[in-house]
């Protein structure tokens, strides 16, 4: 699949830049939008099924995973042809979800049941359905695929679930309606970001339980406090960079990953919704709902750099591995 | 294209492992007072025989699913009667050991029960709208959840201005609550730069609600009613008992958009809301009562979930814990809205965002942007601190 991306542009930039796909969910457009990481160009446009939200790909490229909401299952996309390939079984209105790092099974919070459902995504078979807080929302794993979260945003916990035994080992309360969980590359720490409470906690892997360490709080001139709503978090592999999104706030927020300290604010589209990192992590691409765009951040540069219309409301983004 | 199989070996595993072990257990009262009243206009609108105590069961449910991860238990007791029996169903409540009671009443009802009470028991205001309650005559006891009517004539009026619609043709009905709800429109609109270039009372005649071609009366009637007015870029109608503004929209004589009772309403909660997650929400009500969630369901609701989140803080179920918890800053409170909702500590009145719509749609939500305020915009709604003339929220 890569090497067929690679040639071109890789010839024009005379660097060793990889092209990757980017995977945009519409969640009014009812498509997916795919856009080239070397030029920054829509490629294709598909139809993803009824408001398409969380979407992730597995290890190996070869399937694109959407959580098309209103259609109550999730679907399955063939990366290189977009063809639909089959449906996962996700109960009603799958929103957020997580790939076991060894790419099986799938965990998918089930808002409407209050259930972290497991899917076989070889046998397409319902693993496992594990009782947690109302409305699950946010989903994570641990690197070493021990210890799966959900965070639940009317309990406003965040469950820490051992995947072995499906069993809810601890609950750390956090602020209102926490959105998304996400640990960092060592496993040590987990940052759960609260959309209501405006804080990501930060809680500590390392002791027996799980604490919270730090609860980061948000500021930024002229906007309102009341607008600066985390919702999604990525984490740069040598966790040394946090980044946060603010919905309506319009801005990603940088934390340094050593103090846990808000170091910088970045502007980029309306309603920053989630983000992703290509894989070398230059940039960081994020999907701006309101304004039917995503920015591309450079990371390095800690700017957004290109704006790429995409299609309507645009909400998860996932990038296809090298 | 649908490969699976749904498999009968699916685990449902158990809850496990709590880390907060409260041992608590939580009881709370909704204790609703049912006057006799018109019927209302549409047949849609008619009354439920568990209206409030539906939005109380899923309230229960959604503070019994995190008590089963701090080791709470949350019980339920409802309470439907006539007002000749309120004061003696808010006494049988307390006997048996009930501290935080949800009230579903009347102003002048709620205030004699709050009174009764005593200072002992927390009272949650559900849906009695009424400024005196908020001002001269606030009780301490009391946490408003319910809006007050400030709070919805500020929101109609904030959007109507944004609109650049200031010219507003008031029809208010002949009953007191109509009048209280008038009073607040005209306030509303000096306090946002609106002006009422027209007033009208449609007076209740009596007489059923409907009839099998009553549509042909009413017809010819309302244009009638609405002829010869000052010109105005919007009617607002002030009609709380529900006997005329329903008939309204598209009967008008000059052809202008209906506001206030009927056509775009202030409401706290609407059937229709989607965004912020208010689908799953709407969804959970809707699979445990059959039918649409109202605005009281939603209003009783939000009153067990201030409760439930404060009993999850502070681990505690005593109801003057609650009660300072809820008014301190600490207390936040995520309401389906799009921000927290939180309280004003001078007088106990529930913050939140107020819905404008025509119960198909939510046409929008104010507070609307540009209404700013030094603590929250959501306090550009309703009474202010500086305004308050209640006194019993002091330190």
């Amino acid at each position: 699949m890569k090497a067929l991306w690679l040639t071109l542009p890789a010839l024009l930039c005379g660097t060793e830049a990889m092209a990757n796909k980017v995977f945009v969910s519409n969640e009014r457009g009812n498509s997916v939008t795919v856009i080239d990481s070397d030029t920054w160009k829509v490629i294709d446009t598909f139809p993803a099924g009824n408001r398409p939200r969380g979407i992730t790909i597995s290890p190996d490229g070869k399937e694109l995973y959407v959580a098309a909401s209103d259609d109550n299952t999730v679907r399955v996309f063939d990366p290189d042809t977009y063809a639909e390939l089959w449906t996962l079984p996700s109960g009603p209105d799958p929103e957020l979800f997580v790939l076991h790092p060894s790419g099986n099974p799938l965990y998918i919070a089930n808002e409407d049941d209050n259930l972290v459902t497991v899917v076989d995504v070889k046998t397409h078979e319902v693993l496992a359905e594990i009782p947690v807080g109302v409305e699950p929302e946010g989903m994570a794993i641990s690197p070493d695929g021990g210890v799966l979260i959900n965070t639940s945003e009317t309990t406003n916990m965040a469950h820490f679930i051992d995947t072995g035994s499906f069993v809810v080992t601890h609950n750390v309360l956090v602020d209102q309606r926490p959105r998304y969980a996400s640990f960092t590359s060592d496993g040590k720490k987990l940052y759960v970001s609260s959309e209501i409470g405006g804080t990501v906690s930060v809680i500590d892997m390392t002791a027996d339980e799980p604490v919270i360490s730090k609860i980061i709080g948000f500021e930024v001139a002229g906007v309102l406090p009341e607008w600066l709503q985390p919702v999604g978090v990525r984490v740069t592999k040598d966790g040394a960079q946090v980044f946060v999104a603010l919905g309506p706030a319009n801005r990603v927020a940088v934390i340094d990953g050593t103090t846990d300290e808000v170091t910088d604010y970045l502007l980029v589209g309306q309603r920053v919704w989630q983000m992703a990192f290509t894989p070398d992590e230059k940039f960081l691409v994020v999907t701006n709902g309101n304004s039917n765009d995503v920015s591309i951040i450079d990371v390095q540069r800690r700017e957004a750099v290109v704006s790429v219309q995409v299609g309507e409301q645009p909400w998860g983004v996932v990038v296809a591995p090298d | 294209m649908l490969f699976f199989r749904t498999t009968a070996a699916v685990v449902l595993v158990g809850l496990m492992g709590a880390s907060a072990s409260f041992g608590l257990d939580v009881r709370v009262a909704v204790l609703r007072v049912d006057r006799t009243m018109p019927l209302p206009i549409s047949r849609l609108d008619l009354p439920v025989d568990d209206l409030g105590f539906a939005g109380a069961i899923l309230a229960t449910e959604d503070n019994q699913t995190t008590g089963a991860f701090t080791d709470t238990q949350y019980a339920l007791e409802t309470r439907a009667v006539p007002p000749e029996e309120a004061e003696a169903a808010m006494d049988a409540l307390i006997a048996d050991g009930i501290g935080v009671v949800v009230v579903m009443a009347d102003g002048a009802q709620l205030q004699s029960l709050a009174d009764r009470a005593g200072p002992g028991v927390l009272i949650l205001n559900a849906t009695a709208p009424d400024e005196a309650l908020r001002n001269d005559g606030c009780q301490a006891n009391v946490l408003h959840v319910a809006p007050s009517h400030a709070m919805l004539t500020d929101a109609l009026i904030q959007f109507l201005i944004w609109k650049k619609w200031p010219r507003l043709f008031l029809i208010h009905g002949s009953h007191p609550e109509d009048m209280l709800l008038a009073d607040a429109y005209r306030t509303s609109a000096t306090k946002f730069g609106a002006r009422i270039v027209e007033e009208r009372e449609f007076a209740d005649a009596g007489g059923a609600r409907s009839t099998d071609t009553g549509h042909v009366q009413v017809q010819l009637q309302i244009p009638v009613f609405t002829e010869g007015a000052e010109d105005h870029d919007v009617i607002v109608a002030a009609d709380e008992v529900g006997i005329f503004a329903a008939h309204l929209p598209f009967r008008t004589w000059d052809p202008r958009p209906v506001t206030g009772s009927a056509g775009l309403r202030p409401l706290t909660w609407d059937a229709s809301l989607e965004a912020w997650g208010a689908t799953q929400f709407q969804r959970r009500f809707e699979k445990l009562n059959r039918r649409t969630m109202r605005e009281a369901d939603y209003q009783v609701w939000l009153a067990l979930r201030v409760i439930g989140e404060a009993v999850t803080r502070t681990a505690s179920a005593d109801p003057a814990t609650l009660r300072a918890y809820a008014l301190s800053d600490q207390f936040e409170l995520a309401a389906f809205k799009g921000q927290k909702v939180t309280f004003r500590p001078w007088n106990g009145q529930l913050r939140q965002p107020i819905l404008l719509g025509d119960g198909r749609v939510t046409v929008s939500v104010s507070p609307q942007d540009g209404y700013l305020h030094q603590v929250s915009p959501l306090d550009t709604l309703g009474t202010d601190a500086p305004e308050t003339t209640c006194r019993s929220f002091g330190d």
